[in-house]
């Protein structure tokens, strides 16, 4: 029996990296510290397994399997390289060497999640910290849109609720937080304070105090469904806290306004500077998310949606996309990696996704792998596999691997290689 | 790997002093060797050119969280340089924010073999070293950030100078970092609060001590240590017009420390442009080059190096959190904010330097008047802080002015008046010589950075070498633009031994080496330190003390560079 101590998780952004993992004979058996969903991940790794490589649905050895892909990616006119938010650094670093290679386009799962922060920060930017500063210092902590306790569930209790830090020796009682959502969640009951914002008029809200942080009175009874005491409120408890910060998930960046309820927010946030320190870090889902947008910026400037055709990266959000690509069917191949588009993706979109040829690497039996042409097993990065994983807020961790995957299953990236090596691929 | 022989060009080797003779350079398994035979080597014909050894950059920001954050703010940036794949190379981008693999190949397009990334925030030290993998080519090293790490703040408030340098050599191995960078001492750790230090004798708070009390410690701590360089210092108050005071005051602060055995240098102030204005505001800004240069000038405990501005559209990236607001104040650009826990911070704004704005004038001028005013070329060095001061690949350009006068009054006419009332620049007549250049560029900041088999091309050297094609016999100052044609795009580049650029084209990919410094600390001492950081941690970081430190799988081409060994009482 072996424990593993500082395990780093591999399931959301939080990347908490105190769990405790036991494994025996090579099975994982035990997990501490760990939340619910994470538990479920490590002891369940093993269940719903894919098999053996597959193509059209035979079982082939994995050289066949590589084979069939890479000739599908290099015959084809308009590849599509989607997923790589759940795997590790280097697979994500060949997913976009491969994409160069094959002439094709390669995108993650930021363009269906957010997508829109990045657009709103390119425009104006964004005032962000790791998460030990909310830790230490965080005394107004505002969740907007986003509810980490049914979706990352440590995040309060770690770093931004319960945790206690620095300046903030007492920990949930030293903060105080607030809510913004549509609707009553877990998160907005623990909150002390919960603004009920009508459906898609965040920006409106954001606008308003906005105005208010800068002095302006408020003319209307109320803003979105908040009545205007509460707007002016709430802008003064934001301009004379020590230290604040809004996290802000899907509500804000997935509801009508986007990337401008973002760019509202950050304008926000920017404002309150010039009264006290106030920042913004957006909720990042998939644990290396922020990797997959990391990695792809440092080797092609752009974070997602890079399109190769011309021999040089291109993007455009909206055109190379691919929501967008399958949807003009466009795209007339497709590699996913670590992703599972059929269960997240429109129906429209999935149905031309199953009118092309898709390979896809994954370690588990999904939708997704039921309609691929080629399906390669690969080892779980974080349990079977090593590599970086970049926390939500941009701190790189290590994950480990604990057991050993079964005998002829490899990583995301020993596949990935064996692909490049395949097209024609050099060494660089 | 064949042998090669570098035949018959002008060689400036000022570590060796050689100073443009023609001689030829013998080179064999990487390195600089005596002889070797020409029948079995590949010679190479350099008659008429210039031979100097590898470039080497003191300070850019080529990889991490930071230029990153620059990448993926900027786009706009990108559609104007947009890299196509070769035979032998990676797509990318270019410009002011370069994608890894392009940074990599345009370096060694400049004749350029080894580049320091001068900020290295340690809990993102995993990540600068993941992008130093990616750069290829050069060889690389990173400066870990100190001036607001939590544990200085608290050793310096203890003046506990023996924990701090075991915490110094900890942090240098855990993060694989080459040397101490401090920014803006204090003002960081101020920042967390939204505010700003108060000048060198400001009040850092939460600790109680002064950037005086942090710059002088960590000086004495660095030497004590015997570290191969100086720490690697960005003063307080950048930015701000009479910041001369300052930067002179801070230089003075640590006139007194002992350096450590073989060298009199104990600072290197990074970026001297930005920190040598002059006037009480934007209005009346003028230069305070003479200023800063009068006291260098007559203190060998001061090397520079120079953050030249050039006339164009970069990216501003600094650890500096609270001037990086101060700058999306005063221009309205798009801002990134990014502060790091217990440790750093850093900000990101892109700026225009335009040739008719009167500060940008003023500041271009000042960059040039440091480099010609400080007498000793061994103590100046050439950057343009990329991309702060502007991207890397105008150091052709930045050459140019410093050796033609003409360059520089050309230059000079085209830009706000303010350059010639605010600046003694038009009334300098110093031109770089061709051996004063290779000592700015690659003799110098090999030196003072403490690496032994670079910036030369002595036996037993790095076979590093570019070869520019210039006839240094036939140029004359007016000729500038040959210059920049010669050090835009070298007609060979060779690193480790082996040639990666032929005609300014890039032949071959090799991985680089990462150099860290090792630094050993009494175990007692190590364990004690250990200790209290592991408490500290617990309680302040939301990442584990085990899950801190770098793995080796993050360094496989590293060169460990040991300290001279401690003063330890």
């Amino acid at each position: 029996m072996t424990v593993f101590t500082d395990v780093v998780c591999p399931f959301c952004g939080c990347l908490c990296d105190d769990l405790e993992v036991t494994v025996e004979d090579g099975h994982v058996k035990g997990v501490k510290n760990a939340c619910g969903i994470s538990r479920s991940k490590f002891l369940n790794h093993e269940k719903n397994r894919l098999e053996a490589p597959t193509v059209d649905g035979v079982e082939v050895p994995l050289e066949k399997a590589v084979d069939a892909a890479a000739d599908i990616l290099s015959t084809s006119m308009r590849p599509l390289v989607y997923g790589l938010s759940s795997t590790e650094c280097v697979a994500i670093a060949k997913a976009v060497e491969l994409a160069e290679l094959a002439g094709g386009v390669v995108d993650n799962t930021s363009s269906v999640c957010h997508g829109p922060t990045i657009l709103a920060l390119q425009q104006v930017g964004e005032s962000k910290t790791t998460l030990g500063e909310v830790k230490n210092r965080a005394d107004l902590v505002i969740f907007w849109g986003s509810n980490p306790s049914q979706a990352h569930l440590r995040h309060i209790i770690r770093y931004s609720g319960m945790a206690k830090g620095r300046f903030i020796p007492n920990g949930r009682k030293d903060r105080y937080i607030v809510a913004v959502d549509i609707r009553k969640t877990g998160t907005t009951r623990l909150a002390d304070e919960y603004v009920k914002v009508e459906p898609n008029r965040d920006f409106e809200l954001l606008q308003a105090l906005r105005a208010a942080v800068r002095g302006h009175e408020l003319l209307a009874e109320s803003v979105a469904g908040v009545p205007r005491e509460k707007v002016t409120e709430l802008a003064e408890r934001m301009k004379t806290a020590k230290f604040g910060i809004v996290f802000f998930g899907l509500g804000l960046t997935q509801s009508e306004g986007r990337h401008m309820n973002i760019d509202a927010a950050v304008g926000l946030v920017a404002e309150l500077n010039n009264h006290t320190k106030f920042l913004l870090t957006p909720m990042r889902g998939h644990y290396n998310v922020g990797g997959a947008n990391t990695v792809t910026t440092w080797q092609t400037g752009y974070p997602y949606a890079v399109d190769f055709s011309r021999g040089y990266p291109r993007y455009n959000p909206g055109e190379y996309t691919s929501i967008d690509m399958l949807a003009r069917g466009e795209a007339d191949s497709a590699l996913v990696i670590a992703s599972d588009p059929v269960s997240t993706f429109p129906a429209g979109v999935v149905r031309n996704l199953a009118k092309i040829p898709v390979v896809t690497l994954d370690h588990k039996v999904t939708p997704t792998t039921m309609l691929s042409k080629v399906v390669i097993p690969v080892a779980t990065a974080g349990v079977e596999a090593e590599g970086t994983a970049y926390r939500m807020d941009g701190v790189p961790l290590r994950l480990s691997k604990l057991v050993e995957p079964r005998e002829g299953v490899h990583s995301d990236a020993e596949v990935l290689e064996m692909m490049i090596k395949r097209m024609g691929g050099r060494a660089y | 790997m064949k042998d090669i022989i570098v035949k018959g060009g002008y060689v400036y080797d000022p570590l060796s002093g050689v100073d443009g003779e023609r001689m030829d350079i013998h080179l064999s398994a990487g390195k600089v060797v005596e002889e070797v035979p020409e029948r079995d080597a590949k010679v190479i014909d350099a008659k008429g050119k210039t031979v100097m050894p590898g470039g080497v950059d003191i300070h850019s920001h080529i990889a991490g969280s930071k230029i990153n954050l620059g990448r993926l703010l900027r786009p706009e940036d990108h559609r104007k340089d947009p890299v196509p794949r070769s035979k032998h190379t990676r797509g990318g981008v270019g410009y002011s924010c370069p994608s890894t693999f392009v940074t990599g190949y345009r370096y060694a397009q400049m004749g350029y073999t080894s580049v320091m990334e001068a900020a290295m925030p340690p809990i993102g030290a995993r990540h600068v070293h993941e992008e130093l993998n990616d750069t290829p080519i050069i060889d690389k090293a990173a400066f870990t950030l100190f001036g607001n790490n939590y544990f200085t703040l608290k050793y310096v408030r203890e003046g506990d100078k023996e924990k701090l340098k075991a915490f110094m050599a900890w942090l240098l191995k855990v993060t694989k970092g080459y040397a101490v960078k401090i920014v803006n001492p204090g003002g960081v750790e101020n920042w967390k609060w939204g505010r700003n230090v108060d000048g060198l004798d400001g009040n850092v708070e939460g600790f109680d001590v002064t950037p005086r009390q942090v710059v002088t410690m960590l000086a004495e701590a660095n030497e004590e240590l015997g570290l191969p360089h100086t720490i690697h210092l960005h003063c307080n108050n950048l930015g701000i017009p009479g910041n001369w005071e300052t930067t002179v005051d801070t230089m003075d602060a640590v006139a007194g420390v002992k350096p450590t055995k073989g060298r009199k240098n104990t600072v290197h102030v990074v970026h001297c442009q930005f920190n040598a204005l002059d006037g009480d505001s934007w209005m009346t800004l003028k230069s305070g080059a003479s200023k800063v240069a009068k006291y260098v000038n007559a203190h060998p405990h001061v090397t520079l190096d120079m953050g030249q501005v050039i006339f164009t559209d970069t990216t501003t990236m600094t650890g500096d959190g609270p001037w990086q607001f101060r700058l999306h104040g005063l221009t309205g650009n798009k801002w990134v904010n990014s502060d790091v826990e217990m440790e750093a911070g850093a900000g990101v704004v892109p700026y225009t330097f335009k040739k008719n704005n009167p500060a940008n004038a003023i500041q271009w001028g000042i960059g040039l008047e440091i480099a010609l005013m400080v007498k000793d070329p061994w103590r100046v060095y050439m950057t343009t802080d990329h991309p702060n001061g502007g991207p890397f690949i105008y150091y052709p350009k930045v050459l140019a002015w410093l050796m033609s006068r003409k360059a520089r009054t050309d230059t000079m006419l085209e830009s706000n008046k303010a350059v010639m009332k605010k600046t003694s620049l038009a009334g300098n007549y110093r031109e770089y010589t061709f051996n004063e250049v290779a000592i700015v560029t690659r003799a110098a900041t090999a030196k003072v950075l403490g690496f032994k088999d670079k910036g030369h091309l002595g036996v037993g050297a790095d076979a590093d070498v570019s070869v520019y094609d210039v006839d240094p016999s036939k140029w004359r100052p007016s000729q500038y633009a040959e210059i920049e044609r010669a050090f835009r795009l070298a007609s060979y580049t060779i690193k480790g031994g082996e040639v990666v650029v032929k005609d300014g084209e890039v032949t071959s990919t090799p991985l680089g080496s990462t150099y860290w410094v090792k630094a050993e600390t009494p175990p007692e001492l190590e364990q004690e330190l250990v200790k209290e950081l592991e408490a500290d941690f617990k309680k302040y970081y939301t990442v584990s003390f085990r899950n801190y430190p770098v793995e080796d799988a993050y360094l496989p081409t590293q060169r460990v560079v040991k300290a001279q060994g401690g003063v330890w009482k």
